[in-house]
């Protein structure tokens, strides 16, 4: 036989001999006033506790009904059971749906995670409405209480409820494979002792029906109503609970599985006195009462005995610890019950109501936090804890105000949780802190994408933000939101926070994208701490020192092992790209040797100028001239292209400024794999990417696309545009910062365009390889010509130290004033330097990421020590 | 006349595949590439929306299928994680979800006819249409001073995979997949759209079920027990359940063996390479996870085994080297 089993967020299963099972009543409207009462106000946290109540007093079901007129039925269940979802110690139990209407039924199952019981669905309007029900709670996943009611009505007798449930039986098992186990009778159990004479054998008949349906269905389990039978004592619960007891003492033996009682108030059956037990046997069994004698006696019985009131026997002796220790419980059980009554008592024993948030409240936080840690409490129980911290600090904020002397302008920190992510327990944890420490929080909620998090902190002038996640991929979107402030030319300090956010990802990762301060919090009760110094005078040391640890973590992490699958140098050489040297033709360049453009016409050049660079410069992001209709920077990036062409215009006709250049093509071999031999004389070493590829994609290195074979044949090439130095100096000392950086930024881009130039004229005239090419400036940009003109220090070959072959290949600084910096940083700024390659093949890429094995092969091959080659390629190492 | 998964299963340890994102990192797609000429003009940034690529860039999902074929797998997972309107409202192409899954189907049905080319005697491959959790949560409120507010609800979760099913049938997957269970309700809001797609249009595929344990409690995300959990999917009635994802094979292991003990059906387990580092990637070698997946055919806990997050062909290709000893 299968096992009968539902769920919460745990199991409950029943075997055949299990226990009876108590479902908890009073989390239903029709039958608990106060209930009823507590739903209509909308006071969901006393709700809650009923339901809690029932859990401690050992319900091990609730059933949660709210069918009454003067309630959406549907819209009570649904904000009841999203609560109930809330509290783990409730929710922990199954839920057993409770409505005679299957809508509201329905709309509980949307709810509830766990395998719920529905109660009830019958054959009162027939089999097509019974079967589309039941096939719905198949679909739902849920166990049927099935009531003996057919279209004939509510059955009475024994006869009628075995009937009844047999044929709801067939139809559940025959016609829709409905699991046997998940099918749970109720054969309706009625008042009894009502004084009309009808009513005497009602649970007679319950009883003996129970038997034989549990005879005939093997498998099937049997439920009930427990306290209808005793609806006629109402007010005397010492001879309800009596009757319970002992109904259930005979209906449990006839195989009644589990019923819905008030799990607080049950009788222990060996506890009755024997008079009461007697009586209670007589009207349950109908014995001795064919003219009602039971009835009567019980009846007089009652009479005799005043209701006595029970105490609630769920444990409460925590309530006697002392006020520190019933924070601390409340918090790590989620009560709410108590807390602003022991936060009133805490906040006398203090001297200032603050002492209460930094005192028992975080020291309960912190037992949370350990036990969230070790796995002894999880995420749901977490939220819940939060919350009590929340209510007890909303009761002790108007006290917080009041002690405050005129300090109106409280800091703001904005907080959010990054796109993509739901966690935000931490975030609102670092919330209640720092708003208990006098902060204002701007709480922007989870999966706040990056312009969100930029618009709010800008609309309410905020000190600080923090990011907040749980899960990894979060890592990178606050990667992507530093960048965002970056680039948008935010000021605030930002704090990272977050279980998967690290010190070390921090500095990392997100520090360089962003130098207006990144500093990793470690927890909450650090939130203050770094929040407070950011604030202070000593802002600037804080995060200069902040700085300077956090670089030399990266510089640590930098030096580390990769944990990326790597190739070595060796196997990368192996999968370098096939290209059929023997039957390419190169192309023999007209000229050999360097020659040198003097002054190249500015006005030839502007038409290969791109502007879109120029706006990013400018902070505008689009593209060029798409940018124009831009909703938000269309106007401002129109008047900033103005500007410009003013200024462009002026530089042309008044000569400000001189564009230089100079390019050399010489015989070129490929040798040893990754190094290239120029002219004869001049050894060039490369570097290959070592990053696994997928299956077919080779791993680059730029030599190799030059021929082996020793037919081929490389250039090399330096523009720069000179001259700029006086009128910098000119609008700096007119203060005009707009119109230096727009001279600057110009120059940068005449030199870009000047680079370009030059390369179509090589193409085209000097190597002509690509005689007859005509491409559109758009095309040109985009790149779109045969052969690369990759510069040494970049991607494609990162080492700088190569520039220098370069420029003594081309004479640069002779023949046009090019001087390299010690750093191998070309002056004047606005210069360009690059090797041509023609191969058709010859693409642009990155090295990526290399490993120690051919940062040492490198340094072999190039006779350079190896700790200076780290130093060049440091950002390419792992 | 092609096997069934149930006769394959029957006979010896089925192997699923690995992840798909990692495996789309390496093509490192620009946003351009994401977009594709039919997205050119798109008003949102696609660059993330990795199903997008089996409409924009098939041929790249095609060539991951492939070489996870390649590498032993039995079942393929369509690249349809993310594939409702739910999770696409990111990206404001709701109105996509279906297509992206017929697409997605395709794509793995290309990838077969390939492999069947250079492999007429293969093995049975299958399609799993892969079913993710969304991007909202049905059980816990994203706000804790209102912790009964949702920020979806049940049916609008429902007819979002009810879409999908139907784009992953129509596109002739072999299997439904409903995979990264970390809300029950919402993995019961993908049971209840397929049964009622299946109901609807007499279809009867296979499903299989795979949780995801979260934390150190061995609770879900959303607060159950691995056995509570069980027990509110099993109406499925799904060939396998397994776990996949959050955790790393080590860490797995006691999860997989309660599981394997509770299971009426056959067990599933696709775990992550290890856990991820402090920049989140997953670095655990194939032979490291192929090794503990070893041990647990061995001790016959599992009857379907793959790899999730940071798995690669290789991962694959070495667990199934392992489990075909057993």
């Amino acid at each position: 036989m299968n096992k009968f089993h539902i769920s919460g967020l745990e199991p409950l299963t029943v075997f055949e001999n299990s226990n009876f099972i108590n479902i908890g009543e009073r989390t239903n409207v029709t039958g608990s006033k106060k209930f009823a009462r507590l739903v209509r106000d909308e006071k969901y946290d006393e709700a809650l506790s009923v339901a809690r109540q029932q859990v401690e007093n050992g319900a091990q079901i609730i059933d949660v009904n709210m069918d009454d007129g003067m309630l959406d039925g549907e819209k009570a269940m649904t904000i009841f059971l999203n609560y109930l979802q809330s509290e783990p110690d409730i929710a922990k139990v199954p839920i057993m749906i409770d409505s005679s209407k299957f809508q509201i039924i329905e709309a509980g199952l949307k709810c509830v995670q766990g395998k719920c019981i529905v109660n009830s669905i019958s054959l009162k309007e027939g089999e097509e409405s019974f079967i589309h029900q039941a096939k719905l709670c198949q679909r739902y996943g849920a166990a049927v209480i099935v009531m003996a009611f057919d279209e004939q009505g509510q059955a009475d007798t024994k006869q009628r409820k075995v009937e009844i449930c047999e044929r709801a039986y067939h139809i559940l098992t025959t016609q829709l494979n409905f699991k046997v186990e998940d099918i749970i009778f109720d054969p309706n159990i009625f008042a009894i002792a009502t004084g009309l004479e009808e009513h005497n054998n009602y649970s007679v008949d319950f009883i003996e029906a129970t038997a034989e349906i549990k005879k005939r269905m093997p498998g099937v389990k049997i439920s009930g109503g427990v306290s209808n039978l005793s609806f006629a004592f109402r007010g005397n619960e010492h001879v309800r609970e009596a009757m319970h007891s002992v109904f259930l003492y005979y209906a449990i033996q006839a195989g009644m599985d589990m019923g819905i009682v008030n799990a607080g108030q049950l009788a222990v059956y060996d506890d009755i006195e024997p008079k009461l037990k007697q009586l209670c046997e007589d009207v349950i069994l109908n014995r001795n009462n064919e003219n009602n004698e039971a009835t009567e006696r019980l009846i007089q019985y009652a009479e005799t005995v005043k209701s006595k009131g029970k105490e609630i026997i769920k444990d409460e002796s925590w309530r006697k610890e002392s006020v520190q220790k019933r924070i601390a419980h409340a918090l790590v059980h989620g009560i709410t019950d108590y807390i602003e009554a022991d936060t009133e008592e805490a906040r006398l024993q203090y001297s200032k109501p603050l002492e209460v948030i930094e005192g028992p409240l975080m020291d309960g936080m912190n037992i949370v936090g350990d036990l969230f840690g070790s796995g002894k409490m999880f995420l749901p129980q977490v939220v819940k804890s939060a919350r009590v911290m929340k209510k007890s600090v909303a009761y002790l904020t108007p006290f917080i105000e009041q002690e405050k002397t005129e300090t109106s302008n409280a800091p703001k920190v904005l907080l959010a949780t990054v796109k993509g992510d739901v966690h935000d327990i931490g975030k609102n944890i670092v919330g209640v802190v720092l708003a208990c420490n006098g902060f204002e929080i701007i709480d922007l909620g989870v999966m706040v994408p990056a312009n969100k998090i930029l618009e709010e902190a800008d609309k309410h002038k905020v000190d600080l933000i923090g990011l907040s996640g749980l899960i990894t991929p979060s890592l990178d979107e606050m990667v992507n939101v530093a960048y965002e402030m970056q680039k948008q030319n935010v000021q605030i300090p930002l704090l990272i926070g977050g279980a998967t956010t690290s010190r070390i990802h921090t500095a990392v990762k997100i520090e360089p994208k962003y130098n207006m301060g990144v500093v990793h919090v470690l927890d909450a009760s650090r939130s203050v701490t770094t929040a407070n110094e950011l604030l202070s005078e000593n802002k600037n040391e804080f995060l200069e020192k902040i700085k300077n640890e956090y670089l030399s973590i990266r510089e640590d992490f930098l030096n580390k092992k990769s944990h990326k699958n790597y190739l070595t140098i060796e196997q990368a050489r192996k999968n370098k790209i096939k290209i059929d040297w023997e039957t390419y033709q190169p192309t023999r360049p007209k000229q050999f040797g360097t020659t040198v453009f003097k002054k190249v016409p500015l006005r030839d050049i502007i038409e290969y100028l791109d502007w879109s660079p120029f706006f990013i410069t400018w902070e505008l992001h689009g593209k060029y001239p798409a940018i124009f209709n831009d909703e938000l920077i269309g106007s401002e990036a129109k008047k900033l292209f103005d500007d410009a062409n003013e200024l462009l215009n002026k530089i042309i006709d008044e000569d400000w400024l001189t564009a230089e250049g100079v390019f050399g093509i010489w015989p070129a071999t490929q040798t040893n794999d990754d190094e290239i031999l120029i002219n004869d004389e001049i050894q060039l070493y490369f570097l290959r990417q070592q990053i696994q590829k997928a299956a077919g994609q080779p791993n680059l290195s730029l030599a190799d696309f030059i021929s082996p074979l020793g037919n081929d044949f490389m250039g090399a090439f330096a523009v720069t545009i000179s001259g700029i130095e006086p009128y910098i100096q000119a609008f700096e000392s007119q203060h005009d910062d707009y119109n230096k950086i727009m001279l600057q930024s110009l120059s940068d881009r005449l030199a870009e365009a000047t680079a370009e130039w030059l390369h179509a004229q090589v193409r085209k005239k000097h190597w002509a390889y690509a005689m007859d090419e005509s491409l559109t400036n758009e095309e040109i940009i985009k790149e779109s010509y045969r052969g690369i003109r990759p510069a040494p220090g970049y991607p494609a070959c990162p080492d700088h130290t190569e520039k220098r072959k370069l420029f003594a290949l081309l004479k640069a600084e002779e023949q046009i004033g090019i001087r390299l910096t010690e750093a191998l940083a070309m002056y004047p700024a606005s210069s360009v330097c690059g090797w041509y390659i023609a191969h058709p093949e010859s693409k642009y890429f990155g090295i990526g990421k290399i490993t120690e094995d051919q940062l040492q092969d490198y340094s072999n091959r190039k006779s350079m020590p190896l700790e200076e080659a780290r130093h060049w390629l440091s950002s390419v190492m792992n | 006349m092609k096997q069934t998964l149930d006769e394959l299963l029957q006979k010896e340890i089925a192997i699923i595949d690995g992840a798909m994102g990692t495996m789309v990192q390496r093509y490192q797609q620009s946003e351009e590439d994401f977009r594709g000429e039919r997205f050119k003009n798109w008003h949102k940034d696609l660059k993330g929306n990795n199903d997008i690529l089996c409409i924009t860039q098939p041929h790249i999902i095609e060539a991951i299928h492939l070489e996870y074929l390649k590498a032993g797998a039995h079942i393929i997972e369509t690249n349809t994680f993310s594939a409702q309107r739910i999770s696409m409202a990111d990206y404001e192409m709701q109105a996509f979800s279906y297509e992206i899954n017929v697409a997605a189907a395709r794509c793995a049905k290309n990838a077969i006819k390939k492999y069947e080319v250079t492999n007429p005697n293969h093995q049975s491959c299958f399609i799993a249409g892969a079913i993710g959790p969304t991007n909202r949560t049905l059980s816990l409120s994203p706000d804790v001073n209102h912790p009964n507010y949702r920020a979806v609800i049940f049916d609008e979760v429902m007819e979002a995979y009810y879409e999908q099913v139907k784009g992953l049938v129509d596109g002739g997957v072999d299997i439904i997949l409903i995979e990264t269970i970390f809300d029950t309700l919402n993995a019961k809001a993908a049971i209840f759209a397929t049964k009622k797609y299946f109901d609807e249009h007499h279809v009867q595929l296979p499903i299989m079920i795979s949780g995801t344990i979260t934390d150190a409690s061995g609770r879900t995300l959303s607060g159950q027990t691995l056995e509570a959990f069980y027990i509110s999917i099993e109406h499925a009635n799904p060939i396998s359940v397994g776990l996949n994802c959050a955790l790393g094979a080590a860490q797995m292991r006691p999860h997989i063996a309660e599981l394997s003990n509770l299971a009426n059906c056959y067990v599933s387990a696709y775990p992550n390479a290890g856990l991820p580092n402090a920049f989140g990637e997953y670095d655990e070698k194939p032979h490291d996870t192929a090794h503990i997946i070893a041990e647990w055919a061995k001790e016959g806990l599992v009857n379907i085994v793959g790899g999730c997050c940071g798995t690669t062909p290789d991962h694959i290709k070495c667990i199934a080297d392992e489990v075909k000893k057993f």
